[in-house]
């Protein structure tokens, strides 16, 4: 079977070689990154503007960022037909080609990323290192401990005041280098379908910026919610067995309370943005009703008009700016704004891509995408629902593992 | 009484003729070659839409040729059939990419609707168009391409490095008349090369080569005296989609704005 038939439905006349060639996994790859870069800004507010109701979650943040960073060219490798040949994009990048920059854009972020990291968490390692150091008889994890936390340090043994404050100018310099980079990495990822001219509902200037905006809704909102259920986590430990240098859960809730009502009101005004932005595209397509107009109408406002407007606006736009403005937030109303936003979000970028090949280039017929969701083969397991739940929990398990290293409660703040 | 079609043949013979003369006149002059190519080849294909009668040799032949899977629903080359009604409805249609023929007056209308039949009364105009690879001037499907697998020839012609396409499948989403598809058995990008391998040996390609009415027809645009040279710089003739700015090399006579 040719790729894309199996979950290609062709309707009246399309050309025979049209299939739905770009699935699931490129709804995930912009939604991916757009996490990556939503979560990085957020971090950035703290850093860089000195926002300081954000503290809490900025920390937060660039550890999930880094999380995020390694789960985001997921999707594209299990896109591939050749996927053991995606180094090939390093090797001889085609740099007219709106893909060939991702390796040098992407590298440049992660570095960016792992730096800033490094500079927030090295008074960490320090004084893990020389811990483990003192400790006489070391097991061997801990001596495993011991050899990480020493190369972490790389060496900057240094952790006196004069040498902290260095690290947080560094921080700062480095928040304010990555929010353009940021914003170029998922900007890009916007210009990849906003530059494909052959494609009628792709090709807007306005899809790079579009993709930032809903990107740094999604950021927020998937660090909100983490956050959530993190203190959730956290009180729920705290009732169990109280430890008297620990935060009473009192506090805990009014810590919280405070950080997820300051960071819902950034996520409302960049959600503002987003929609406005859909919407002048919306509104500007339908006025100048272009050759393509017929047929992209009739996919908008008929053939995905539940897609797009019930599940995109309705549910995932209408309804969390109802929840958040409503006066009186609570922790479980955020909790569901957030879900919706990111549910939003997702939809928002497979209403791109797969309504952007839900009509034919004849402009005279429609595919429709049947999602695998009981696999068959390899195909259909990496660009079904598997694969895409699996690249969904990605970030969280690697999530688990980073904060083993970069703790984003307890210790560190214990230390700072 | 003088039929449509028989009208239309005389009337494309009276205008050759003219043309001819025309051409014979401007043997004189002194012709600029086409800056494409730079080997003095420029490879350009010309589609004659009256003479083609949907018979499918040409898919037949290609996918023979080309090793495109005989059975798959993917093919380098197709033929289209298009319909209009007195009422003005388009009716089009490309079954299997027509390698078995328009056999019958069932115009297929994809998953979920009937076959149509449209009665002969009811039909102002009916016609197939010929589809390949455009080998366009601007070539989209080159400039997105991430690795460079994808690339044009000197003689114009856009071709697939099979041992280097990492299968994003850009190229396909690039370009605007869909003849690219992922080969079944390559799993990299697959495309229409005008036989290339054809053209180096002297030969033309196979759809060429198949058509029993000379529908299909392939020249060099650098060579002044190519009678497809001829054909294009002195008739009149069109190409597909040129909104999008690509340069298509494929030319076409008698081509219907119903033609999608």
């Amino acid at each position: 079977m040719v790729h894309g038939e199996a979950w290609t439905i062709k309707e009246l006349f399309t050309y025979p070689n049209e299939y739905i060639y770009w699935s699931v996994q490129i709804v995930m790859y912009p939604f991916m990154t757009g996490l990556v870069a939503g979560a990085f800004v957020l971090s950035s507010l703290y850093h860089v503007f000195g926002i300081k109701e954000l503290k809490d979650i900025a920390r937060f943040a660039l550890v999930f960022s880094f999380a995020l960073l390694f789960a985001a060219p997921m999707p594209i490798v299990l896109h591939l037909q050749h996927p053991f040949r995606g180094i090939n994009v390093f090797m001889t990048p085609h740099f007219t080609s709106a893909i060939a920059a991702f390796g040098i854009v992407f590298f440049t972020y992660g570095a960016i990323v792992a730096s800033e990291l490094w500079f927030l968490y090295r008074k960490h390692f320090v004084i893990k290192a020389q811990a483990l150091r003192e400790m006489r008889d070391r097991t061997f994890f801990e001596q495993l401990q011991y050899l990480l936390y020493c190369s972490l340090t790389l060496g900057a043994n240094d952790i006196s005041e004069e040498a902290l404050h260095r690290d947080e100018k560094a921080i700062r310099i480095l928040a304010g280098v990555g929010i353009p980079v940021a914003c170029f990495l998922h900007g890009y990822a916007g210009f990849i379908f906003g530059s494909v001219k052959a494609n009628a509902l792709w090709m807007t200037p306005l899809m790079p910026v579009i993709f930032i905006m809903s990107a740094v809704v999604s950021g927020i909102a998937l660090c909100m919610l983490t956050y959530i259920v993190v203190m959730e986590f956290r009180k729920l430990m705290i009732k169990r067995a109280s430890k008297p240098w620990q935060m009473s859960l009192e506090e805990v809730k009014g810590v919280e309370m405070h950080v997820i009502k300051m960071t819902s009101k950034y996520l409302v005004l960049f959600l503002v943005l987003a929609i406005t932005l859909e919407l002048l595209d919306l509104i500007f397509r339908g006025y100048t009703a272009v050759k393509s107009w017929d047929v992209l109408r009739s996919v908008i406002y008929e053939r995905d008009f539940y897609d797009i407007f019930i599940m995109q606006y309705g549910l995932g736009n209408l309804v969390p700016l109802i929840l958040f403005l409503v006066p009186g937030l609570t922790t479980r109303r955020t909790l569901i704004g957030v879900l919706l936003v990111l549910f939003g979000v997702f939809m928002m970028r497979w209403n791109v891509v797969i309504g952007g090949q839900a009509f034919s280039l004849t402009f005279a017929g429609y595919m429709h995408y049947v999602l695998p969701i009981i696999p068959h083969d390899w195909e259909t397991t990496k660009e079904g629902l598997v694969g895409a739940v699996g690249i969904l929990v990605l970030p969280f398990v690697l999530f688990y593992f980073i904060a083993k290293v970069f703790p984003v409660f307890g210790e560190a703040r214990q230390e700072h | 009484m003088l039929s449509r079609r028989n009208f239309l043949k005389y009337s494309l013979a009276g205008a050759a003729g003219l043309s001819l003369t025309k051409a014979v006149g401007a043997k004189t002059e002194e012709k600029k070659p086409v800056e494409v190519g730079k080997g003095g080849v420029r490879w350009a294909f010309l589609v004659d839409t009256y003479k083609c009668v949907g018979c499918g040799l040409c898919v037949k032949a290609c996918k023979n040729e080309n090793e495109v899977p005989y059975d798959e629903n993917v093919t380098r080359t197709w033929v289209e059939r298009y319909v209009v009604t007195k009422d003005g409805e388009v009716v089009a249609d490309s079954p299997k990419g027509a390698r078995d023929g328009f056999t019958t007056p069932k115009i297929d209308m994809g998953h979920g609707h009937e076959p149509r039949i449209i009665k002969p009364e009811e039909i102002s105009k009916a016609f197939f168009v010929p589809k390949l690879c455009n080998q366009c001037e601007n070539p989209p499907c080159v400039q997105v391409c991430p690795v460079g697998a994808t690339y044009q020839t000197k003689e114009g012609i856009v071709l697939v490095d099979r041992t280097w396409c990492i299968g994003c499948g850009y190229c396909i989403m690039a370009c605007p008349y869909g003849v690219r598809f992922f080969h079944p058995k390559y799993h990299t990008a697959e495309k229409c090369t005008f036989c290339i391998h054809r053209l180096h040996a002297g030969l033309k390609p196979a759809c060429v080569e198949a058509c029993p009415f000379g529908a299909r027809r392939i020249g060099n645009l650098l060579d002044p005296s190519d009678p497809i040279t001829r054909i294009v710089q002195d008739e009149r003739v069109s190409v597909l989609k040129e909104e999008y700015g690509t340069k298509p090399q494929v030319y076409y006579i008698g081509l219907s704005k119903e033609v999608k």
